[in-house]
C-alpha cells in the first residue's frame, strides 16, 4: 500500500496534475476568500466555505479522474492487480494520496486567516470545524471520483461524469421549495451534500453530517473494490 | 487429493528443506479443468496442464486462442469460471497473495509508468512486491542481466521499444520469483532485439521456471523445452519440443543442387518412389541446378535419391531440408484437431440418428 501511495504522490508532482490542482485551488480560494471577507469588511467566513464546496465540484475530478482510468488505459493495472497487494489496499492507497493533496491545499489556505488574527478575534473552533467539514466533503467527493474513474478507460469521461454526479449530490435539495410531496423532499434533503453542510457553518459540529460524509466515502470505496472484483470475475 | 495424502506421508522422513519443497508440490503450475467464459463465449474451455519446476514451456496459439486469458487466470488478474489453478502449490484464489509472490509477470503490453525513470520504476516495483533483499544489489543485478544499466536514469517514455520490453522483463524479475510468465515478449521488436530478448529468456530458463506465450513458432523452437499448443480455448498438443519437430518432418521439402541435364534429372527424380513433386528453379550454382523436391509424409527419400543420381553420374552437390519449422506443424496440428472434432461430431450425429431410428 505504501508503494502505491508513494507512486501516486509522485505522479501528482511529476505530471502537471498536482500543480494544476494546487494552483487552481489556491487561486480560486484566495479570490473567493478576499471577495467574501476582506472586501466585504467582515470576518464571517460562511459564504467562503459555502463557495468552496462548489469549487470542489470542478477541482476534485482533477485529482481523481486519472487514478484508475489511466492505469486501465495504459494496462499498468495488470501490474498492480497481479502484485501481492490486495484490492482494498490498492483503492485505499489512491484515496489517501488524493486526500493528502486535499488536506495539503486546505492547510495552505490557513495563510488566509492570518490577517483575521492580526485585526480581530475570530472563533478558532468554528474555523477549524469548517475546515474539517470541507475535508469531509472533499473525502466524499474524492471517493465518488475514484469510483467513477474505475468505471471508465477515458479520463475525460471520468472527469465530466464526476462533475455531474457530484453536482447532483450537491444540489439535490435545491428544488425542495417547489416540491409539495414531503417524502420526495425528505429523500432529496437526505441525499444532498449541501443541506448537511449548514450546521457546520453555524459553528455546530454535526455528527450526523460527519457520519453521512464518511458513509459516502466508505460506500464509494467499497464499490470501487467491487468494480474491480466484478471485472475480474467477468 | 490422493497426491496430497501421499506427500503428507512422505514428509515424515524428509529433511526440513526437502519437506518444504515437497509440501509446495513438485509442480510450479497446475491447471485443472480451467474454464473461463466471457458472456457466453468460452475463451478457455476446460484445459489442464502441469508445468514442472525448472521447465521452460512455450505456450503457443494463434491470436485469440485463449493464451492471454489462461495466463491472466494464472497470474490472478482474472478469475476462472471454473477449475483450479495452483502456483507452486498455492491456489490462486484461496492463497492469492502467496501465489502472486511466486510469479514475475510481463503482460502483453509492458505495464510501464512512462513518466518514471527506469530506476524509479524498478524501485516502485521493489516496494510493490514487498521485497526484503539488499535493494541496491538486487536491482543492480537485474539491470545487468537485462542489460538496462545504461538507461537507468532515463524516463521510460524516451526509451526505444526494445529497451521498454527489457524494462518490463526486469520488472518481472524483481523479487526473484521462481516462476516467470512472459506474454508475447517479442511482439513489435526488430530482429536484433528479438534475438536479444530470446537469449535473455534462455538465460532465465537456467534457474527459473518460464512460461512463454507466443504465436511465433520459431520462438518456442529456439527457447523452450516443451510446447503446449492451444487453439480456440482447447489444448491441441502438449509435447516435448522434439516430438513436435518430428511431426514437422513428416512430409518434407528439400532443396537439392544437382549437376546434370535438367530434363533427364527432373524425370529421374519424378520416377523415384516417395517423391510427390519436383520443380526446377531458375537459380544456378556453377554447373548445378536447384530443384525443389517434396516427399510423401513419413518417407525418407534422401538415400534413394543419392544412389539413383550417382548411378547416372549426376553429382548431387547439395541437399537441404526447407521449411522445417513449426509454422507448418502448427497449421497441421490445428487442422488435425479441427478434423477430429468434426469427425467426432459427425459420428455423434450418426449415433443420435440411429438412436432415433431404434426408438421409432
Amino acid at each position: 500500500m505504501g508503494a502505491i501511495y508513494k507512486k501516486e504522490m509522485r505522479a501528482y508532482f511529476t505530471t502537471p496534475v498536482g500543480y494544476i490542482f494546487l494552483a487552481a485551488m489556491l487561486l480560486i480560494s484566495a479570490a473567493v476568500f478576499s471577495y467574501t471577507t476582506l472586501q466585504q469588511a467582515t470576518w464571517n467566513t460562511r459564504t467562503y466555505f459555502m463557495a468552496m464546496v462548489f469549487v470542489f465540484v470542478v477541482l476534485v475530478p482533477v485529482l481523481t479522474m486519472k487514478s484508475f482510468s489511466e492505469e486501465r488505459r495504459t494496462k499498468t493495472e495488470q501490474m498492480l492487480l497481479t502484485s501481492p497487494v490486495g484490492l482494498p489496499s490498492l483503492v485505499l492507497a489512491k484515496y489517501f494520496a488524493a486526500m493528502t493533496m486535499m488536506a495539503g491545499v486546505l492547510a495552505l489556505t490557513a495563510v488566509y486567516y492570518i490577517p483575521f488574527y492580526a485585526h480581530a478575534e475570530p472563533e478558532t473552533a468554528i474555523l477549524f470545524g469548517d475546515i474539517i467539514a470541507l475535508l469531509l466533503v472533499g473525502s466524499a467527493f474524492i471517493a465518488v471520483g475514484l469510483l467513477i474513474s474505475s468505471l471508465t478507460e477515458n479520463q475525460m469521461t471520468a472527469c465530466v461524469l464526476t462533475i455531474v454526479v457530484i453536482l447532483v449530490f450537491l444540489v439535490a435539495s435545491f428544488g425542495n421549495a417547489y416540491i409539495d410531496v414531503y417524502a420526495v423532499r425528505a429523500v432529496l434533503g437526505w441525499i444532498s451534500v449541501f443541506s448537511r453542510f449548514g450546521n457546520f457553518m453555524n459553528g455546530i459540529f454535526d455528527i450526523g453530517a460527519t457520519l453521512y460524509y464518511l458513509s459516502i466515502t466508505a460506500v464509494a470505496i467499497f464499490l470501487t473494490v467491487r468494480v474491480y472484483e466484478k471485472r475480474r470475475w467477468g | 487429493m490422493g497426491k496430497t495424502e501421499m506427500t503428507g506421508r512422505q514428509n515424515i522422513d524428509l529433511s526440513p528443506e526437502a519437506k518444504e519443497t515437497a509440501e509446495k508440490s513438485e509442480y510450479m503450475i497446475e491447471v485443472e479443468n480451467l474454464v473461463r467464459r466471457f458472456g457466453d463465449k468460452y475463451a478457455v474451455d476446460d484445459i489442464s496442464f502441469k508445468v514442472k519446476k525448472g521447465e521452460v514451456v512455450g505456450f503457443l496459439g494463434p491470436n485469440g486462442a485463449g493464451k492471454s486469458t489462461t495466463i491472466n487466470v494464472i497470474t490472478g488478474f482474472l478469475s476462472s469460471t471454473s477449475g483450479v489453478v495452483r502456483v507452486a502449490g498455492h491456489d490462486v484464489l484461496e492463497e492469492a497473495s502467496a501465489a502472486k509472490k511466486m510469479i514475475g509477470y510481463l503482460p502483453e503490453q509492458p505495464p510501464l509508468y512512462i513518466d518514471m525513470t527506469v530506476d524509479e520504476y524498478l524501485n516502485f516495483t521493489y516496494e510493490l512486491k514487498n521485497c526484503t533483499y539488499n535493494r541496491k544489489k538486487h536491482l543492480d543485478e537485474i539491470c545487468s542481466v537485462t542489460k538496462i544499466a545504461d538507461v537507468r536514469g532515463r524516463l521510460i517514455k524516451n526509451l526505444s521499444k526494445g529497451y521498454r520490453q527489457r524494462v518490463g522483463i526486469a520488472q518481472a524479475l524483481v523479487g526473484n520469483p521462481p516462476l516467470i510468465i512472459l506474454d508475447e515478449p517479442t511482439v513489435g521488436l526488430d530482429p536484433k532485439q528479438i534475438i536479444e530478448v530470446r537469449s535473455l529468456i534462455r538465460a532465465l530458463g537456467e534457474n527459473h521456471t518460464v512460461l512463454l506465450s507466443t504465436h511465433i513458432l520459431s520462438e518456442v523452437q529456439t527457447v523452450c523445452d516443451r510446447i503446449i499448443i492451444i487453439n480456440k480455448g482447447k489444448i491441441i498438443a502438449d509435447e516435448e519440443k522434439e516430438d513436435i519437430v518430428r511431426v514437422a518432418e513428416e512430409g518434407r521439402t528439400y532443396l537439392a543442387k544437382i549437376c546434370g541435364p535438367t530434363r533427364e534429372v527432373t524425370n529421374l527424380l519424378r520416377s523415384r518412389q516417395g517423391v510427390l513433386r519436383v520443380e526446377r528453379q531458375s537459380e544456378r550454382d556453377g554447373e548445378a541446378y536447384t530443384y525443389i523436391i517434396e516427399s510423401e509424409p513419413g518417407v525418407d527419400i534422401r538415400k534413394n535419391l543419392f544412389f539413383a543420381l550417382a548411378q547416372n553420374n549426376w553429382a548431387l552437390v547439395g541437399l537441404e531440408p526447407v521449411g522445417e519449422n513449426l509454422e507448418e506443424v502448427f497449421i497441421r496440428l490445428v487442422d488435425r484437431a479441427d478434423n477430429r472434432k468434426q469427425s467426432r461430431k459427425e459420428r455423434k450425429s450418426v449415433i443420435d440418428n440411429s438412436d432415433l431410428g431404434a426408438r421409432n
